[in-house]
C-alpha cells in the first residue's frame, strides 16, 4: 500500500470540503459509503509500517539478548526441567494471521532451543483465561502442524481451563486483596515463557500471565465496572486501573516464585490481502481498480446471505507482518512493545468532537470464526474503539457516538450461550452495568451449566458477556447518546441504544444533544489506530 | 330464535378437517355450521329447567376445534346432534337477571338420583353420566341437543346450572368467568404450590385466553416462587405480564428461561436440546404435539404437566415421561376445589372476574360467524384475545 521509496506515511486527520469523496465505513460483513458533513474530520492510520526481513533471525535474537533483568534463554533451559510455554489465543490477532503465524514461529525458536538444551518436560498453554477453547484447527493455525503434533496427541498441548479445580492454584493476594489465581502447572514450573501477539496497546506486560492464565476468582478483580470506568483508557496502561491491578497481581505471581520470559512481538497494521487492500487506502487515492473491485464486492455481498458472507469473510486472513519481537523480563519487555504499537499506531488528533461516527466490521477479538452478536456489537464499538484514545477521549463528555453495524439479533450458541441469556434475561432488565454487576454476574459465572460448556465445548464462559458490557462502561458513563446506524431495530433498542436507518436521520437524532452545529469526527478503519488527543 | 346449528354432516365435517390442514381460514366455511334463522325453541326437559336468552357468548378453543373439524373422534358419543355450540355465556333468565352458565350437564341436571360418586362430591367435571339420564348425550350445554347453546338467541339451563352475576361486572366481565374457571380449576390440581420447598417454580406455555387465564388463577390462589411464561404475540406477553408472569419469554426461549430460574443443567451444545432439571409444574395452555413436548422438554423429573388447553390426536416421545416419572395429567371443567376448603370453582372464577371484560376484544353478531371466526382462529396475531358473539344486539332486531 505504501509507496516505499518515500516510506510509509503517518496517521493523517482530514478535513471534510466539498470535494472530498464519501467516507468509506463497515458496515459487518459489508460496507456504506458516506459523505461526511462539509467541516468535519476523518482520521486515517499512519501506513503500515516496514516489515522485519527476517522474522526468524529477529526471534533469534531476541531470545539470546534479552531486556531488562533476564538471563538469555538457553541459560534458563536444562535437562530435567519443567518448561510450560504459554500463548496468545484465537482473539489476537484480528483478522486471524495467514501462515506461519508470528506464535508458530516463536515456538518453534523456543524448542528448538530447549532440545538442545535435554528439556523433555514441555507444556503448550493457550492462554485464554475465560475465552472459548480452541479448536485443533485453530490451534494447528497458531502453533504450526510440526508443534501440534508433536505435542497435543500426548496432552501436552491444550486450552487452559480455569474452571479445573485441580489444574488452578491461588498464589496469594496483593496489596490490595486481589486474589491471584493462576494456571498450577505454570506455576510450578521451572520457567514460564509467554508468546505474545500485540494487535493494541491494551495486550501484553503482566495482562498476558495474570489474565490470561487465571480464573474467574482471579480476573473479577480487574474485569468490573469501577475498575474498567477508571481506566481511561484501558489502551493507555499509565491511565489505566486494568493494568494497574494486573501489574500488582505480576508482583505476586514474581514473589510466588514463577519464572517467567516474556517474548512479546508487534506487527504492521496491514489487515488485508489485495483483494481487500482498498478498504485501508484513503478514499481519495482510489484507483479505477480499487472503485471497480469495491462496486463487485459490494454488489456480490449483496446477494448473498448472512452466513456465506460471515463464512467468506472468517477464512479472510491478514497479511500483517512482524514489525519487532523483544524477550526477556516482563516490564521491560512491554515497554518497548508499547513503543512499537505507538510507533505504528499513533495519530495526533487536536481536540475532542461532539459526534463520533465509527463503521464497526465483521470481526471482533470474541468472535474469531464466530457470530458478531449484539453484546459483541456493543464491545467492540464502546468497549475497543471508543478507548483507542490516549489522554482524552476523541469525543467529548456528553457527546454522541454512532456506529454503523447491522446488529442481527443472532447468537453463536455453542460459543456464546451465556451470551443469549444475557440479552434476552439480562439487558431486558437493565442496561446499566453496575445494577448488571450486581444482581446478575453471580449467577452467571457460577452457572454450573455455562462452566460445563466452557470447559468441554468452545463456550466463552458463563461470566463473559458482563465483561464485554463493563468494557463499554467507561463510554457509556462518558456519553450523551449511542445511535446504530443500519442495525436490526429490536436488538440496537435492547442495547439501550437508538437505531437510525441512515446516516443523515442519525445525526439529526444526535442534534437533541449536541445542537444543530456540532463538531463530527469518523474514524476510518481498516486499520485501527490510536489517538493521541491534544 | 336464531341460532347457529352443528348438524352431523359426516361430508362437510371432513371437508372442514382437511381444509384445517391446506387452508385453516377457510375450514370453518365448509364446515356443518349454518345459521338458522327460525329455530324453534327447545321444550323444557324437566321442572326446574328454564329459558335464558344469552347476552355474549365466546367462542373458545374447543368451539373452534368443533367447526374446524379438527376436534377428536372421542367427543361423537358424548355430544348429540345438531347442536347449537356456544357454553361461555351470560345471558338474562326468565325473570329478567343477569346469570352466568355452569354448561357442565352432570348428574343433577340430568335428574339422575343417586348422582355418580363425582358428582355426588361436587366434581362436577368428572361426571360418570353424560350420557344418560333425562337428557340426549352431551358433555355440557352447547354440545347436546337438548339444550341449546350460547351462540342463539334462546337455549335452556337447569337451575343448578346458573349462577347471578353480580351487578358491578360488566357483560363482558361475565362471559369470562366459565373460561376462568377453568383455569382456576387447572391452576389448583396440582394442589398448593407453595409448600414445595424454597417456593415452586412453574411455567405455563401459551397466553391466549386459557394461558392468561391460568396465570391470572396462579398468581390470585396458588402463587409460586416463580412463574415463567411462554407467549408469541406482544400483547400476550403485555398480558401475561399484567397478570403476574415473573418472566414472559417467546415460546423459543422457554427452556432457557426456565433453566435460568432453576439453574438446571441442560443437555445440548449452545442450544438446548431439554433440561436434566426444570420446572415444578408445567401448564399446557397449547395442547398440541409442540407444546406437550416442550413441556416434557421442560419440567422436572417427578415433575407435572398439566394439560389445560384441549388436545386433540397428537404424536409425541413419551420416553421423557417414563424416564423422568413425569405425571402428565389433564384439567377439564370445575366442581369444587379440595385446595381451598372445597369452595365451589365458580365461585372463586367470579371473585377474579372484575376487569377481566378487557380480554372480550371483538364481538360479532351471528351472522357474522365466519368473521368471528377468522378473528377467533388468528387471535393472538390479530392483537386479540376473546372473541364473543353479541347477541343483545340480536334482540333489538
Amino acid at each position: 500500500m505504501s509507496d516505499r521509496k518515500r516510506g510509509p506515511r503517518p496517521g493523517f486527520v482530514l478535513e471534510v470540503d466539498r470535494s472530498t469523496p464519501p467516507t468509506l465505513f463497515w458496515h459487518g460483513e459489508g460496507f456504506r459509503l458516506e459523505k461526511q458533513p462539509v467541516g468535519s474530520r476523518v482520521i486515517y492510520a499512519p501506513e503500515p509500517l516496514d516489515a522485519i526481513a527476517d522474522p526468524r533471525g529477529a526471534i533469534r535474537h531476541a531470545l539470546a539478548n534479552p531486556i531488562g533483568d533476564s538471563e538469555p534463554l538457553d541459560a534458563l533451559l536444562f535437562s530435567g526441567m519443567k518448561l510450560t510455554i504459554a500463548f496468545d489465543d484465537i482473539s489476537l490477532p484480528l483478522p486471524p494471521l495467514e501462515r506461519p503465524d508470528i506464535r508458530q514461529m516463536i515456538i518453534e525458536e523456543v524448542l528448538e532451543l530447549a532440545a538442545r538444551k535435554g528439556v523433555d518436560d514441555v507444556h503448550l498453554i493457550a492462554a485464554l483465561a475465560l475465552h472459548r477453547r480452541m479448536t485443533e484447527d485453530e490451534l494447528r493455525h497458531a502453533v504450526g502442524d510440526r508443534v501440534y503434533d508433536a505435542f497435543a496427541p500426548s496432552g501436552a498441548l491444550y486450552n487452559h481451563d480455569a474452571e479445573d479445580p485441580d489444574a488452578m492454584v491461588m498464589l496469594g493476594e496483593t496489596r490490595h486483596g486481589e486474589q491471584v489465581q493462576f494456571s498450577k502447572r505454570a506455576a510450578e514450573s521451572d520457567l514460564l515463557v509467554y508468546v505474545n501477539i500485540n494487535l493494541v496497546a491494551m495486550n501484553g506486560g503482566w495482562k498476558s500471565t495474570a489474565t490470561g492464565l487465571a480464573g474467574y476468582a482471579g480476573i473479577r478483580h480487574h474485569h468490573n465496572v469501577d475498575t474498567l470506568r477508571a481506566s481511561k483508557s484501558i489502551m493507555d496502561k499509565d491511565k489505566s486501573k486494568f493494568h494497574d491491578i494486573n501489574w500488582r497481581m505480576g508482583t505476586v505471581i514474581r514473589d510466588a516464585g514463577v519464572k517467567i520470559f516474556q517474548i512479546e512481538s508487534t506487527m504492521n497494521n496491514d489487515a488485508f490481502p489485495g483483494s481487500l487492500a482498498f478498504l485501508q487506502k484513503r478514499e481519495w487515492e482510489w484507483t479505477a481498480r480499487d472503485r471497480a473491485t469495491f462496486v463487485a464486492v459490494s454488489k456480490s455481498l449483496d446477494r448473498l446471505p448472512a452466513r456465506s458472507k460471515r463464512s467468506i469473510f472468517h477464512s479472510t486472513k491478514a497479511p500483517h507482518k512482524m514489525t519487532s519481537v523483544q524477550a526477556g523480563e516482563v516490564e521491560a519487555v512491554h515497554e518497548v512493545t508499547i513503543a512499537q504499537v505507538h510507533r505504528q499506531q499513533l495519530v495526533r488528533v487536536e481536540g475532542q468532537t461532539d459526534i463520533l461516527t465509527m463503521g464497526l466490521p465483521y470481526i471482533g477479538p470474541y468472535n474469531v470464526n464466530s457470530i458478531m452478536n449484539p453484546i459483541l456489537v456493543m464491545c467492540l464499538g464502546l468497549g475497543y474503539f471508543f478507548n483507542l484514545y490516549r489522554n482524552k477521549p476523541l469525543v467529548r463528555e456528553g457527546g454522541v457516538l454512532i456506529m454503523s453495524h447491522p446488529t442481527p439479533w443472532e447468537f453463536h450458541p455453542v460459543h456464546h450461550p451465556s451470551y443469549i441469556d444475557f440479552f434476552e434475561q439480562v439487558l431486558s432488565a437493565s442496561t446499566d452495568p453496575k445494577v448488571i454487576e450486581r444482581d446478575f454476574e453471580k449467577q452467571f459465572a457460577e452457572d454450573e451449566w455455562y462452566r460445563h460448556l466452557y470447559r468441554t465445548s468452545y463456550a466463552y464462559h458463563g461470566v463473559h458477556p458482563f465483561y464485554m458490557w463493563y468494557w463499554g462502561s467507561h463510554a457509556l458513563e462518558h456519553l450523551g447518546r449511542v445511535i446504530v446506524v443500519g442495525g436490526d431495530v429490536k436488538s440496537v433498542r435492547r442495547l439501550g441504544f437508538q437505531p437510525a436507518s441512515t446516516m443523515r436521520d442519525a445525526l439529526e437524532m444526535a442534534s437533541d444533544v449536541v445542537g444543530r452545529n456540532p463538531t463530527l469526527t469518523h474514524i476510518h478503519n481498516p486499520p485501527i489506530f490510536l489517538s493521541e488527543v491534544v | 330464535m336464531k341460532a347457529l346449528v352443528f348438524e352431523r354432516d359426516v361430508p362437510r365435517f371432513a371437508a372442514a378437517k382437511v381444509l384445517s390442514k391446506l387452508a385453516p381460514a377457510r375450514a370453518h366455511r365448509a364446515g356443518p355450521l349454518t345459521l338458522d334463522e327460525h329455530s324453534a325453541e327447545r321444550p323444557l326437559p324437566g321442572p326446574e329447567w328454564q329459558r335464558i336468552r344469552p347476552r355474549l357468548s365466546g367462542i373458545c378453543g374447543s368451539d373452534l376445534a368443533t367447526v374446524q373439524g379438527t376436534s377428536s373422534r372421542y367427543f361423537e358419543p358424548i355430544v348429540s346432534f345438531p347442536f347449537v355450540p356456544g357454553h361461555e355465556v351470560v345471558a338474562d333468565n326468565a325473570d329478567g337477571q343477569r346469570v352466568v352458565l355452569e354448561p357442565v350437564l352432570g348428574c343433577v341436571a340430568r335428574n339422575i338420583r343417586p348422582a355418580c360418586t363425582w358428582c355426588a362430591a361436587g366434581h362436577l367435571g368428572r361426571c360418570e353420566r353424560l350420557t344418560v339420564g333425562n337428557l340426549r348425550p352431551g358433555l355440557q350445554s352447547g354440545f347436546c341437543c337438548g339444550t341449546g347453546g350460547g351462540w342463539s338467541t334462546g337455549m335452556v339451563a337447569h337451575r343448578s346450572q346458573l349462577h347471578a352475576v353480580p351487578d358491578e361486572l360488566t357483560d363482558e366481565d361475565a362471559v369470562m368467568i366459565e373460561p376462568m374457571a377453568c383455569c382456576v380449576h387447572a391452576a389448583l390440581s396440582p394442589g398448593l404450590l407453595g409448600g414445595v420447598s424454597g417456593g415452586a417454580i412453574a411455567a405455563v406455555i401459551g397466553a391466549g385466553t386459557i394461558g392468561a387465564l391460568t396465570i391470572r388463577a396462579i398468581t390470585a390462589f396458588n402463587p409460586v416462587s416463580h412463574l415463567v411464561v411462554a407467549a408469541r404475540h406482544p400483547d400476550q406477553v403485555a398480558l401475561a405480564t399484567s397478570f403476574g408472569a415473573h418472566t414472559v419469554v417467546d415460546p423459543s426461549s422457554l427452556a432457557r428461561a426456565v433453566r435460568r430460574v432453576t439453574g438446571s443443567m441442560a443437555i445440548g451444545d449452545g442450544d438446548i436440546e431439554r433440561l436434566t432439571g426444570g420446572a415444578d409444574v408445567v401448564f399446557d395452555c397449547v395442547g398440541t404435539a409442540e407444546s406437550i413436548t416442550q413441556a416434557l422438554s421442560v419440567v422436572r423429573p417427578g415433575g407435572r404437566i398439566v394439560l389445560v388447553g384441549m388436545p386433540a390426536t397428537v404424536s409425541i416421545d413419551l420416553t421423557p415421561l417414563w424416564h423422568r416419572e413425569v405425571a402428565l395429567v389433564g384439567a377439564y371443567a370445575y366442581g369444587i376445589e379440595p385446595a381451598l376448603g372445597g369452595r365451589r370453582t365458580f365461585d372463586l372464577a367470579i371473585e377474579l372476574a372484575p376487569g377481566l371484560g378487557r380480554l372480550v376484544s371483538a364481538t360479532y353478531p351471528l351472522h357474522d360467524h365466519a368473521l368471528a371466526f377468522d378473528h377467533a382462529l388468528n387471535a393472538g396475531r390479530r392483537g386479540a384475545t376473546k372473541i364473543c358473539f353479541d347477541l343483545r344486539k340480536e334482540k333489538q332486531r
